[in-house]
Order: structure tokens, then sequence, then C-alpha cells
């Protein structure tokens, strides 16, 4: 993007806003979300900068509103805490028990969509799949169709099926929303598969089980895998259905903080943020790795 | 070569075979039907399972918009026991025509049917079901069911005594309406419509009319996050398409990380930076752009709902602008320049038009996300800054007109579905690309 | 895959399991007011009777446990409601009755029916507290102190956001007493088309500069940032706000609109006889006093008002923050459970259209 050595004094000014202006908008992107990792750390109950703070006096910074979320729920918060507190805290307080219901639907969601997601998507990248673009319309939907019908509709159905207020249907619900990702990511890795490979393993004798493991899968792996980890995160941000469908003991982080946001963005709201934005980065830099090892693997350099 | 093959096909003229004798017509069919078989039944499973979790809810939403049963059955609540009621004022209604003026008799069917009502407690539902097409009715039901027990004929009169309404012709279409478990009148009330006495359709009091006011605004709103995302996004992909990889690469994150963050997440930090007492107010009030007492009020209102959700959906925007723009080749546009066109000419007549297939795209996906949102309008957008999923959701969990909700939810499930096909026309589904 | 089914099945079994133990789940207004109810009913409870109380939080109870009731999946054993709800949803056959004679005598032997103010008990539900609406300001952000229902109208004397609560419920009235109503012909003016286009129009006067909460949480935490200058608010959250949590907030009582909660058990509930035990428990003399030392809400029967004393502090006497005390009911307007009965649903749905407009 280098500017040639010709161009005029027009083009290099027009050259440098343009390059702020690119500044200014990446910083509108990123800031919001780094924001609240400082802030997370403010004393005081207050979602805006100290004095303090801003001179970096180390007592306007604190880790009380990390404290609180272990603490807020629990029993005896002020015991000593040894081995007892934290039994305590594992048992009783509410972030640790909406992490745990998050993680339980998040991993078996996940498996149903990655499974099943996996399966269809070798079969839609077959060329002789019947019917593909109307059936992979409707395998996409889930993405497309607004999360507020898709809860609307399972309220209903739930309701008469008696699959309300149970894990098993805030699972389903969550691998039906994940499984368009899994879809996405796994056919993309199975764009230019060459179909001979599998064709000269039947040949030599391997059974589809085994062409499928040691021929497909090393090849589709990476693939896979980011589209676990979308379906996973699309499982554990969700929040609409787990409020239309769920019982209200059944809480999970994202309830646990849409409770939190109306009543009160006290900074403790912040520490969770900060503490998903540190798990995005390091699903972010899983799903890079992985997509570039993927593109190696199946000769695709980038450009 | 060409010979030895017109040699062979002149020497066989019966059909080709295979091995065992079948014509090999039928057994390319045959195997590529297997083929296809065996390609259908990997979907299948992931198939029948969205068939239970996706499809069947959707379509028992659709029946809801449609189906209301509280002025014809009651269910108890426990027992699951169904019973009819409102039985003798629906007789009534099937042996006379709409528009006949109700007797003697139709109003003691009501009373027959009030005491019902209040032996079963459904007076509330019964007037719940009337109420939902004509405002105030729902109280008729409940007062008049507590003295239904002791009324003496003439009954007439002992209504009207009551409340004059029983009198009111629009309350008897309304009745005649629910009479039928089926109705399109959801629909009708979902686009701000109404029946009259007579059956025909009209639009509602003024002070009422609300969803074709919020569709509008949906659409606008959306439009002008659309617009917003598309003049961010624009400058930006074009960075990313044109610096070297390393750099783009690097680049990314700050467009791939919101895209990982949590939506609430986003949302939260939206807040923090708008609330009056938030960052951004702060920050002016401490540079002394503002004074403390005009703080301004950026959360709340249109203006939350704005901002946080072209932040939110700006990443939708450049990763297909990007891909667009990334394989379009330089000498192009050099070509121009170096056939005396200006800078500006170049990039409108050469290097926009290629672009043009990834800004359909980016809109698109952007505008079909926008219309249906709904977490962050109901986060920061106060009042007005409300779209139309906000009211779904407010008919689902607060007023429960579950009817109304599904209703609404249909015609937007329409429109989106709309734009989808079309999406899939002009981009096709698997272009759709994460990251 | 089958390890991973067995995990699935144990994950869900053992999630079943933990549902049989005796438990009760109460649904309550959260914040300040369930916190009250936790520390005066709900420990003392699993102590002596063995029976688990799970607390779920919502922002009016009655809307969630009448959609459960009609979606026919109940999870709820005793909610929390107002008056006029608890009446309505009796009304409409989606609560269990209740049998007035399990409650328990005050301890001087006065039987329940004549130990709870008027009111108080109704046929599918027993009141716990008297409460209610009142506005407050932050006395930081207003140097000259509203004192009248009129001042939290007049934005041009006391600049400043409202927060007012996205319900017609109490906002209709308000708006008729500023508006010069006085309290006693507040519902008789409402009854009328013009008296409803009367509040609106009040109301119209300051839209713009309104910030609606829902939750009761909201008031105080709108007040203590400067978000709002003055709020609509439940009294006891002011109170603990700025009694517990040291916020510079003061309550206006003028205009202040007195309701009851009352505890409900609705249809199909899961534990209906832990849920009976609850209640029978939770509105005794002895528990109804513990919690207005919690938060500055009025027992719902006589014998509780000689044994309510001071905040849990132990400096601050209780009497004077009660919506009740003498002083505080100079303007004061008792909710007519009846209007909102009839009135709700077509009142809110005027609301909204406004809202939106």
């Amino acid at each position: 993007m280098a500017l040639p050595k010709h161009a005029s004094l027009l083009e290099r000014i027009w050259h440098k806003t343009y390059l702020v202006i690119c500044g200014l908008i990446f910083l509108f992107l990123i800031s919001p979300i780094l924001i609240v990792i400082p802030l997370s750390f403010n004393a005081e109950p207050y979602f805006t900068f100290t004095e303090k703070m801003l001179s970096f006096d180390p007592t306007g910074f604190s880790t009380r509103w990390y404290d609180l979320l272990l603490t807020f729920g629990m029993t005896e918060p002020d015991a000593p805490r040894d081995g007892s507190w934290w039994a305590d805290a594992w048992a009783n307080s509410n972030w640790i028990g909406a992490a745990k219901n998050s993680v339980i639907i998040g991993f078996f969601s996940t498996l149903l969509a990655t499974v099943l997601g996996t399966l269809a998507a070798l079969g839609l990248s077959r060329p002789e799949m019947p019917f593909r673009r109307a059936i992979m319309a409707i395998l996409i939907s889930p993405m497309i169709v607004p999360i507020i019908i898709t809860a609307t509709g399972l309220f209903f159905f739930y309701s008469k099926t008696g699959l309300a207020n149970s894990y098993l249907g805030i699972i389903m619900a969550h691998a039906t929303l994940g499984i368009p990702f899994v879809i996405i990511t796994v056919t993309a890795t199975l764009v230019g598969f060459d179909h001979s490979l599998t064709r000269a393993a039947a040949n030599l004798g391997a059974t589809p089980t085994k062409t499928f493991f040691t021929i497909i899968m090393p090849l589709i792996l990476p693939g896979v895998i980011s589209g676990a980890l979308f379906a996973f995160v699309t499982s554990f941000d969700e929040v609409v259905v787990v409020l239309f469908v769920a019982a209200h003991d059944q809480q999970t982080i994202p309830r646990q903080m849409w409770n939190g946001i109306r009543e009160q963005i006290s900074p403790a709201i912040l520490s969770v943020a900060t503490i998903l934005v540190i798990i995005s980065i390091a699903l972010l830099t899983t799903v890079e790795v992985l997509r570039r090892r993927g593109e190696r693997l199946r000769g695709i350099s980038p450009q | 070569m060409a010979d030895a093959t017109a040699d062979i096909i002149q020497s066989q003229p019966q059909k080709l075979t295979t091995k065992d004798g079948k014509p090999l017509k039928a057994a390319l069919a045959a195997s590529q039907s297997r083929a296809k078989r065996k390609a259908f039944f990997l979907v299948l499973p992931l198939l029948a399972f969205m068939v239970l979790t996706f499809v069947m809810p959707i379509v028992q939403m659709l029946h809801q918009s449609v189906y209301n049963p509280g002025f014809t059955i009651h269910e108890d609540v426990i027992s699951k026991e169904q019973t009819p009621i409102m039985v003798n004022l629906r007789d009534w209604f099937d042996e006379n025509p709409r528009g006949t003026e109700p007797d003697e008799t139709a109003y003691a069917a009501i009373v027959q049917d009030l005491i019902v009502l209040r032996e079963l407690r459904a007076q509330g539902q019964a007037g719940t079901r009337i109420n939902y097409e004509r405002s105030g009715s729902r109280s008729l039901f409940t007062k008049s069911a507590r003295r239904a027990p002791r009324m003496e004929a003439p009954f007439k009169q002992a209504l009207l005594e009551i409340d004059e309404e029983w009198g009111d012709p629009e309350l008897w279409a309304a009745m005649r309406d629910a009479s039928s478990a089926y109705t399109p009148n959801f629909y009708l009330a979902a686009i701000d419509l109404t029946r009259t006495d007579d059956g025909s359709v009209e639009r509602v009091n003024e002070n009422r009319a609300l969803y074709v006011n919020l569709f509008q605004r949906t659409l606008f709103l959306s439009v002008l996050i659309t617009f917003l995302t598309f003049v961010l996004a624009y400058p930006i992909a074009h960075l990313l398409a044109t610096l070297p990889l390393r750099y783009s690469n690097l680049l990314m994150i700050f467009v791939l990380l919101p895209f990982w963050t949590s939506l609430l997440v986003r949302t939260t930090s939206w807040m923090v930076l708008l609330q009056s007492q938030g960052v951004l107010n702060d920050a002016m009030v401490g540079t002394g752009i503002l004074a403390d007492e005009n703080r301004i009020q950026m959360m709340y209102n249109q203006t939350g709902t704005i901002v946080a959700m072209t932040h939110i959906l700006l990443p939708f925007m450049v990763l297909p602008l990007y891909s667009v723009m990334r394989p379009i080749n330089p000498s192009y546009v050099r070509a121009a320049r170096s056939l005396g066109a200006t800078s500006w000419t170049a990039f409108r007549r050469i290097y926009f038009p290629q672009t043009v297939p990834g800004i359909g795209a980016g809109a698109l996906l952007v505008f079909i996300l926008a219309v249906g949102y709904y977490i962050t309008p109901a986060l920061v957008g106060g009042a007005d800054g409300q779209l139309i999923s906000n009211l779904i959701a407010f008919h689902m969990q607060k007023s429960l007109n579950w009817s109304l909700a599904a209703a609404l939810a249909s015609i937007l499930l329409a429109g989106i579905l709309i734009l989808y096909w079309l999406y899939d026309r002009l981009i096709g589904i698997d272009n759709l690309k994460l990251g | 895959m089958k390890t991973k089914t067995i995990l699935l099945a144990t994950a869900l079994t053992s999630a079943a399991f933990a549902a049989q133990a005796a438990e009760v789940t109460v649904m309550s207004w959260g914040g300040a007011y369930t916190k009250s109810q936790v520390e005066a009913y709900h420990k003392p409870f699993q102590e002596q009777m063995g029976i688990t109380v799970n607390s779920v939080d919502s922002d009016n109870p009655a809307t969630p446990i009448k959609a459960q009731v009609e979606a026919g999946n109940v999870t709820v054993d005793v909610a929390d409601v107002e008056f006029s709800d608890a009446v309505r949803l009796c009304d409409e056959g989606l609560l269990m009755e209740i049998d007035h004679s399990m409650l328990p005598a005050a301890p001087d032997g006065t039987s329940a029916a004549d130990d709870f103010i008027e009111g108080a008990l109704q046929d599918c539900a027993v009141a716990n507290i008297v409460w209610s609406t009142v506005f407050a300001y932050n006395t930081e952000n207003n140097p000259t102190a509203p004192d009248s229902i009129d001042d939290f109208f007049n934005t041009a004397d006391f600049p400043g956001k409202r927060g007012l609560r996205k319900s017609a419920k109490a906002t209709l009235e308000m708006a008729l007493m500023a508006d010069g109503v006085p309290a006693a012909d507040v519902y008789s003016i409402l009854e009328t088309e013009e008296g409803v286009d009367r509040a609106f129009a009040k109301l119209d006067t300051i839209k713009d500069d309104i910030v609606w909460w829902e939750a009761g949480a909201q008031p105080p935490q709108l007040l203590a940032d400067g978000e709002v200058a003055m709020s609509t608010a439940y009294n006891g959250r002011i109170f603990n706000a700025a009694v517990a949590e040291n916020q510079p907030l003061e309550v206006v009582w003028d205009g202040q609109i007195l309701d009851f909660d009352l505890f409900v058990v609705p249809k199909g509930a899961p534990n209906v006889e832990e849920a009976m035990k609850f209640i029978a428990f939770s509105t005794d003399t002895q528990r109804l006093a513990d919690q207005a030392s919690w938060i500055s809400y009025g027992p719902a029967r006589k014998s509780s008002g000689a044994l309510v004393g001071k905040f849990m502090d132990g400096e601050t006497d209780m009497a004077p923050h009660m919506p009740t005390a003498e002083a505080n009911l100079g303007n004061a307007l008792v909710n007519n459970f009846e209007f909102w009965v009839d009135n709700d649903a077509e009142l809110n749905e005027r609301f909204n259209a406004w809202l939106a407009q």
C-alpha cells in the first residue's frame, strides 16, 4: 500500500488522512473490548476511570470485583480461606455455579453439533449429494433466523413435549445453533478435497471406517476443531434461548450477566467480561493457528 | 485411435454391459444412486435432528399464530383435562348469521356459559381472549362471571345492568371471531388492523397503533446500521487487502477479536462507554469540551442502539469485503492511472465495481442480522431504540399474548427468509466464511 | 462415543436426583428485598424444617408464574406478588387456594384471621409486607430538595433525568397526583377515558427525560450513579441503599402509593406441601417482624408491629422509615387493587403503545 514515488502532494495528504481514518476505525473496533479490562480493577464501584487510576496510583486498583465473583452467593464468605472456604465457593458461589452449567451445556451441545455436523458436511461435500443447495440452506438457517424467533418456537414446542426446564432441552437447542458453524468450517476444509485419496484407500483394501479415520479425519481435523470451538462459543454466549426455555435455577454465565447488567453494572460484571475477553483471545488464537495448519496440510498456501 | 473406437462400436452393435451382464447405463445409474443414497445418509441424522429442534418448533410457532383456543377450550392445569367452554353461545352463533341482533336466547346462552366459566375458573382466560380483539373486555367477563350464578331472567337486562358494554355490537363481533379457535386476527393485530362489528377490517385507534411503526423503525435502523457498517468497513477492508499479508494478518485480529467476544461483553462495554457518567462523557467533561451539566444522553435511546449495533455487526461487513478485495489485481488500477485517469476516477470506474459483490454480500448479511436483533436494543435502547424483536419478547414474557408474539415473529421470519433466499441466489450460502 | 453417552446420562440423572431432596423454590423480586427474605425466612426455615429453599429472582414474579402455569411447566413453588396480581391470578384459576387455618396464631393467642391487617388474607394469597412506591432523589445532584410529587414532574425547576417503572401501574396514579388530583379521587378519575388521557398528557411533559427501569434494584443504582436525578422506587430499596450502603439518597413520601406483597402458590407447583409449610412459617409474628429489621417494609400482622425495632446496623430506628408511619401518610394513596385487576391489561397495552410512539 506504499504510495509510488511520483505521487502528488494532494495524494500524499489524502493517503495520510486515509491511514488516520483507518486507525480510528480500528480504534472503534477494539477499544470497547479492551476498555473493560482496566476498569475491572477499579477500587471504586464506578464504571469510569478515577483520578487515582489515571495517575497509576496503586490504591486506585484492586481485585475486589474478582473476589466478589467467588464470594457472591457463598454461605460463609468471610470465613478464613482454607479448604472448606474453597469448598463453599465451589458449591455455592453463584458465578461458579453458572460457569459449571455453561461448561456442561457447552460441552454436550458442542459434541452433538460437531458429530452430526461433521457427518453431514462429509455428505454435503460429495459431488453426488442430491438437493445439496436446499439442504445446505436449511442447515445454515439457525444462524440466519433471529434468535428470538427460534427461542419463541422452542418455548411452544418444549412446553408441549416436556423438554422445557431440562438440561437436555437447552443442550439440543444450543447444538442446533452451533451446527451452521460446524457445517461451514468443515465444508470449507473439504473444498478442494481430493476424492481420489479415498478411492485409492478403498482400492488398497481399507474399510470405509479405516479410510475415514486414517485419510479423511486428519485432513479435516482443523476444520472440525474450529467448528467445534465456534459451536462452543455460540453456546457459551447464548442467553435468549436460556431465558425462554430454561428453569429459573438453571443459571449460565450469560444469563447471570444479563441479570447483572439490567440491575446494575457493577465492576463485578466487568471482571466477568474481562475473563471472557481473555478466553476469546485464546480461542481466536487457536482457530487462527488451526486455519493456517489446515491450509498448509491441504497445500493451499496463503497468497 | 479414432478408427479403432469406430471399429469397436461397429462390431458391438448391442448395448454396453458390465462383466456380469447388466447394461452399463443401468449399472452406472445404480451406482450413482447408491452414492447419492450414501451421501444422503450421512446428512440424514443431522436433518432429522434439525427437524426436531428447529423445524418443528417453528411450525409450532406458526400454528400458534393462527390458533388460540382461549374462547373454546379450557384445559385444567393439573389434570390436563380439556373442557369445551362457551358451548351455548357458540351454538347460537352457528344458528344465527353475522349481523343478527343478539336476542334474549343469546344473552341466556352467555349467562349459562359464564356460570360454567366460573366453575372452571376460566373467566379470565375467556375474557383475555376477547380482550385481544377488543380492549376492556377482560374485566367484563371476570365481573359478570362473578355475578352470573345469581342472575335471573330476563338475562339481557341483567347483563346490561352489570355493564352497558354487553350491548355493544363490536363485542359481539369479537366473540363471534373468537368462537373459532383458528383465526387470522392476530396477523391483523400485528399490522395494527382490527375488525369492525360487520367483520370488515379497519385501522386501530391511533393511540394503540404500534406495530407498523415499529416494523418501519426496525427497517429504518437496520438500513442505517448497514450503511454505517459499510462506510466504516470499506476503508479498513481495503487497507487489509492491500497490505502485505504479515501486517494484514496482524491487523485482522482487530476485526476478529470483536467477532469472537461475547455479545453481552460488547454490549456491556458500550454501556460503560456511553453512560452519562461513563467513560466518553467523563473524558469530554474532563477535557473541557463539555460542561458537567450538559452531559450527552447517548444511551437508553436510539443512539445507543445504533452505535452498539454498528460496532457489533461491523466484522460481518469487513470479512466479505476483504475476501472480495484481496484477489483484486492492482495492475488494473495502475493501468487506468497510466492511461491518464485521476486516482478518484480509477477508484470509481475500476476498483469499486470489482468490490460490488462483496458489498452486496456484506450488506445483505448485516441487514439480515440487524433486523432480528434483540439483546443489544433491549439493554441500551431505552424506549425509542427498541426493535420488533423486543416487542416479540415483550409479548412472550410480559403481556403473555403468545399468539400475537407468534404472528409478529412469523411476519419477521417471512421477511428474513426472503432475504435469505436472495442471499443464497446472489452470493450462495456456501460462500459464507467465518474468519 | 459410548462413554460420552454414559457421561451425558449421568450428568442428566444427577441433575434429576438433586431435584428429589425436600426443597421449595421461592420466587421474589431480587436485590435487597430478596436478601431480607433470605435472612428472615429462608435461613431459619431451612434450619428448623430441613427443607432447602431455592431463591430465584424476577422483575415481577406474577408474569413468569402466569407464563409457567399457562405453558404447563411450573418450576416455582411460592411466588411473591402484588395485591392486584394475586387477586387476578386467583380469579383466572392459576393459583392454589390457601387454607387460612394453617396459619399460626399470634403469640397472645389472637387468631391469624384477626391478626392480619385488613385485606392481607385472600383466597389464594397471604400478605407478608406493606410496601410503597415512592420517589427518591440523589441529594448531591439536586441543589434544591424536591418535596412534593409535583416536583418530580417539574423538570424546569428541578432539572435532570427521571427514572420511572416501565409499567402503567403507579405511573399513571403519580401523574394524576402531580397534575393536582387529590389522592382520594385518583381512581375515580382514572376510570374515565379522559382521566387516562390526562395522565398520559402529564407523562408527555417529561417523556424525553425518562429512563425506564424494570427491576427493583435499578433505581438506587441509577440514582447513585447519577444517571437520573430522581426516580420512582420501592421505598425499601432506597432505605437500604441509603442506610446500609451510605448512598446520598432521600425518599419523598408525598404521593406514595401503598400496596401489599403476598405469597401465592401457582397451580401445578412441584412441591405444594413444602410451599404451604413455607408460607405458614414465614408469615408468623416473629418472622414478619424479623424481616422488617432488614428492609423498611411494614409487616402484614398487627402483632409484629411491636417487635419491630432497629435496622441490622443496631442504630437506625425502623419506625420512621416505614411507609405506614403517621408522618409519611400525609398525601398517600392506597393502591386500588380492584381497579388494577380490571384494567391492568388494557392500560398496559395503551402504555406500551404510548412508549413506542
